[in-house]
């Protein structure tokens, strides 16, 4: 796929770490203020997709890329149900998801026990699953066209 | 009450049991359906009859699919002659739909009527949120009360991006065929 012009490629080289910034933290206050993972996760994956449009793909480089996506997906939904099994055997009450961490103050962000980590690990598991989809339809179009 | 649930129950067991060792794929994806319908008898029994709703509009567009995907794909069509088992199928899926229709029709006796909620789980949620925690009610409930749907939610992503990355590889089925 090609990139797009000078002027395209300067401006996104400019906005998307903004985005991916504005990503972190819409997931990082999910338990604060409106937003959380799933929101999060989308956001953070345009940055991605913003990138790859405007400067084109390098089939090698996307490869790669891609590997290390799939991996970071399937890690973060392993850290889910790490988590959800931690919960069951710390806690000692058998609840799936029981919340084992200390709850804080309520506003604060670091509160809420863990609900802040598993915003971060369903933001993580969206933003590489999005990024994934979008690589493996360049990564075809690409292979198509050879 | 639970001795309908019990018969439901049962019901799908016998069907799901019945698909696995069904000898055409036909007859497997329609024994299949009775738990599928039997899963939205059951929903309704348990005073769920948002879930009920959208499992019976899910199962009848699986259904329809696979009827129309089995019946592009086999070329052979199985003509049986009238014979005792003709009459013994018959007589099992009467029993089956006879089941199915009056279990359907004592539950929906025992729903609330309509307008009237049944507020009982949301009044719980919402009393309850300032136990997990979290300023943000929303975060709270998804998180916390229901995270284990969150963990369906990821799930279906996690198979949403290995179902595409298994149609979309064109390397990797090149290279098998070579």
């Amino acid at each position: 796929m090609k990139g797009m012009g000078i002027i395209v490629v300067k401006v996104s080289q400019i906005i998307a770490p903004v985005i991916f910034l504005f990503g972190l933290y819409v997931i990082v206050h999910g338990h604060l203020s409106p937003g959380g993972g799933f929101a999060g996760g989308v956001i953070m994956a345009s940055a991605f997709i913003l990138q790859i449009l405007a400067n084109g793909a390098i089939l090698p480089k996307l490869r790669h890329e891609e590997h290390g996506l799939e991996f970071l997906e399937s890690a973060a939904i392993l850290g889910f149900l790490i988590l959800a099994g931690l919960g069951l055997i710390i806690s000692g009450s058998f609840v799936f998801f029981a919340n084992f961490i200390n709850r804080g103050v309520v506003g604060q962000l670091i509160s809420a026990g863990f609900i802040p980590i598993e915003n971060i690990i369903v933001g993580m598991e969206v933003c590489a699953a999005i990024a994934t989809i979008f690589i493996a339809l360049v990564v075809f179009k690409d292979e198509v066209s050879e | 009450m639970e001795i309908y649930l019990i018969i439901m129950l049962v019901l799908m067991i016998l069907g799901s049991i019945y698909s696995l060792h069904a000898k055409d794929l036909l007859s497997a994806v329609i024994s299949y359906g009775i738990v599928g319908f039997g899963l939205v008898i059951s929903f309704l029994l348990l005073q769920a009859p948002d879930l009920a709703i959208v499992q019976v509009v899910v199962e009848i567009v699986t259904l329809v699919i696979m009827i129309a995907v089995i019946k592009n794909t086999t070329h052979e069509e199985n003509e049986k002659s009238f014979s005792f088992s003709t009459i013994f199928y018959l007589a099992v899926v009467l029993v089956f739909a006879a089941t199915f229709f009056i279990i359907f029709d004592k539950m929906t006796g025992t729903l609330s009527s309509f307008g009237q909620h049944f507020t009982r789980m949301s009044t719980a949620y919402i009393e309850g949120a300032h136990e997990t925690g979290s300023a943000n009610l929303v975060t709270g409930i998804v998180f916390d009360f229901r995270a284990y749907d969150t963990l369906g939610e990821a799930t279906v992503l996690f198979t949403a991006v290995i179902g595409v990355l298994t149609i979309l590889r064109l390397k990797g089925k090149k290279k098998d065929y070579k």
